[in-house]
């Protein structure tokens, strides 16, 4: 436990991530308005360079700095996934950030110190530790919502996204304050030691609990704490919405990992009730249930996909409730595997749109086969992922958790899921519907820089690629998982 | 002498007040900042009473993590609430009702 400088070492990835910031924001300054793409190759680079720092570095199970810092496999994973995704954001935003006047420094920086938030979050060791990388996390985010200063929507997202954010914050934090004063410890191993030892003060315990996970369903939208998401969803950019659709989603994961599985977890059945999972059955049929039949109405896509976001939330709870090792791995499955899909989905639209133009309705995708067959596809490998159409990946992240619930006797909340999950794959065949059925609005063909159109050929051909060989990243969380 | 009880209803009094002030309020948006400003303060009325009760350190070194991170979020709270007003000329709580579906 005690300091010494190779535990430094560890910690690598985030240094090397907080450096490489530091550098950016500093040349940037001095870079004329022609050679920003200079900070956009930086930013990948220092995303490349921080995912090799996380992939070489040890991950042996161990704590550092007092507890306030964690490394175990879950963690490099879900670090090597939400830099992924974050690569995929970052290299979608270009074109469109520059047809905008938008293509600054500061979007980059914001986004970087986002992920490094994110990086904290998922080590994080302590409630303290926990808490500085969700600030760090969406104080960024609340800046890149209101990125398009001129933007009446975007600005009001902002405000909302802020207050709401801002509330959340403070459930979460009320709620640590109630678990620091039945157990005394702010560290995870701490608080699961005083639970198992059951010298805690059960009533505060659960109170505080409550609290917590207020903020932790707030973090990922679940209903009924969802009514931030598809305001802001619609009301940010679209480059912003993809990078917040999708990264913060695995930071949140790690969240309710560390705290509900790994601190937590000995609350439960002896206390007489079903403890957490309890909680969650109520967030997760809830979810499901508003998330698909709401969008199902929806003609705006962003807030279309801001619903299925909310579904989405709905089956990863199902997953983490289902909990053991089966139900921990499929929920890390599906976050990553939802992740990967919604940048690819929302990077689809900043593709589409133009000069003035944003596509962020239905009709704007009319006739997308003939302009473009191959985005087309890439939209239909998307959509049928996000819809759990085999042989996507989609369907097996659903299979995998609707085995974990059957596996936990929870046959019934396995038969809500699949009845939702039906009732949501309208919504999902419409889209595919518009882009194949439909004639297009205008013939113009379509300007993607060749970055953008590598990036999603690649997010689409993974859907397909995992879809066929699910295997090779379910061993991995297991792996993970198993590790805890 | 004061028992932690009586800190403890102090705490959860602040804490319902400035979440009844974010619900309620439905005018001006400075006020839906000083209820989020009251409602940390209350989290670190908490974690005070309880680190003193306690006999740990822990909990006094979180607060001036907390007070550090609520003057981040007031800058860039106030900050969008400039952008709204060049944008929209009001900060009416109740004009904020463009995105709707």
């Amino acid at each position: 436990m005690d300091f010494n400088a190779s535990t430094l070492l560890l910690l690598l990835p985030e240094i090397v991530l907080l450096s490489a910031i530091a550098v950016i924001l500093v040349l940037d300054l001095f870079l004329d308005q022609s050679k920003r793409v200079f900070t956009y190759g930086m930013s990948l680079a220092a995303l490349v360079a921080t995912m090799a720092a996380v992939m070489l570095g040890d991950n042996t199970s161990q704590v550092v700095m007092h507890g306030a810092y964690v490394v175990d496999a879950m963690g490099s994973v879900l670090k090597v996934a939400l830099l992924s995704v974050g690569i995929f954001a970052f290299i979608y935003s270009r074109r469109y950030l520059s047809d905008r006047n938008l293509f600054k420094g500061e979007f980059y920086v914001l986004g970087l110190l986002a992920i490094l938030g994110m990086m904290i979050m998922v080590s994080a060791g302590s409630f303290l530790s926990l808490y500085l990388g969700l600030e760090l996390l969406a104080l960024s985010l609340y800046a890149l919502v209101a990125f398009d200063g001129d933007s009446k929507p975007g600005s009001e997202a902002a405000m909302k996204y802020f207050v709401l954010g801002a509330l959340a914050s403070g459930m979460l934090l009320y709620g640590i304050s109630m678990i620091y004063g039945a157990t005394g410890v702010l560290d995870f191993a701490g608080v699961a030691k005083v639970i198992a030892s059951g010298q805690a003060d059960q009533t505060v315990l659960t109170f505080g609990l409550v609290f917590v996970l207020i903020g932790i369903a707030f973090k990922f939208g679940a209903v009924p704490f969802h009514m931030w998401v598809p305001d802001v969803y619609q009301g940010a950019p679209v480059v912003v919405t993809a990078f917040l659709g999708s990264v913060p989603k695995i930071a949140a994961f790690a969240m309710a990992m560390r705290i509900l599985a790994e601190s937590m977890g000995g609350l439960g059945p002896e206390m007489g009730w079903q403890g957490w999972q309890g909680m969650l059955i109520i967030l997760a049929v809830l979810s499901l249930a508003l998330g698909n039949i709401v969008a199902l109405v929806q003609d705006n896509i962003k807030r279309m996909l801001a619903y299925s976001t909310i579904s989405h939330v709905g089956f990863i709870f199902l997953g983490l409730l289902a909990g053991g090792d089966k139900g921990y791995s499929a929920a890390m499955f599906y976050t990553i595997i939802y992740a990967l899909t919604a940048v690819g989905g929302f990077g689809l639209l900043a593709i589409l749109s133009r000069k003035g133009v944003e596509a962020e309705n239905l009709h704007d995708l009319k006739g997308l086969n003939k302009r473009s067959p191959w985005l087309a596809a890439m939209m239909l490998l998307i959509v049928f992922s996000m819809a759990g159409v085999p042989p996507t990946v989609g369907f097996f992240a659903k299979l995998f958790i609707l085995d974990a619930l059957v596996n936990a006797d929870l046959l019934w909340l396995a038969l809500v899921a699949v009845f939702f999950s039906v009732i949501g794959a309208f919504y999902y065949l419409r889209i595919i519907k518009v882009i194949y059925f439909d004639k297009p609005e205008s013939e113009e063909p379509i300007a993607a820089n060749v970055d953008a159109r590598l990036a999603i050929s690649v997010n689409g051909l993974a859907m397909l690629y995992y879809g066929i060989f699910p295997a090779s990243l379910l061993a991995v969380c297991q792996a993970a998982i198993a590790a805890l | 002498m004061i028992s932690l009880s009586e800190y403890l209803i102090l705490g959860a009094l602040l804490f319902v007040i400035s979440i009844a002030g974010i619900f309620i309020n439905r005018k001006n948006l400075i006020v839906l900042l000083m209820c989020v400003e009251l409602m940390l303060l209350a989290v670190n009325i908490n974690f005070v009473a309880f680190s003193h009760f306690l006999g740990d350190i822990n909990g006094q070194v979180f607060v001036f993590f907390i007070l550090t991170v609520a003057a981040a979020e007031a800058a860039i709270g106030l900050a969008i609430l400039i952008v709204l007003f060049r944008n929209r000329r009001t900060i009416d709580v109740d004009d904020l009702g463009t995105l709707k579906g």
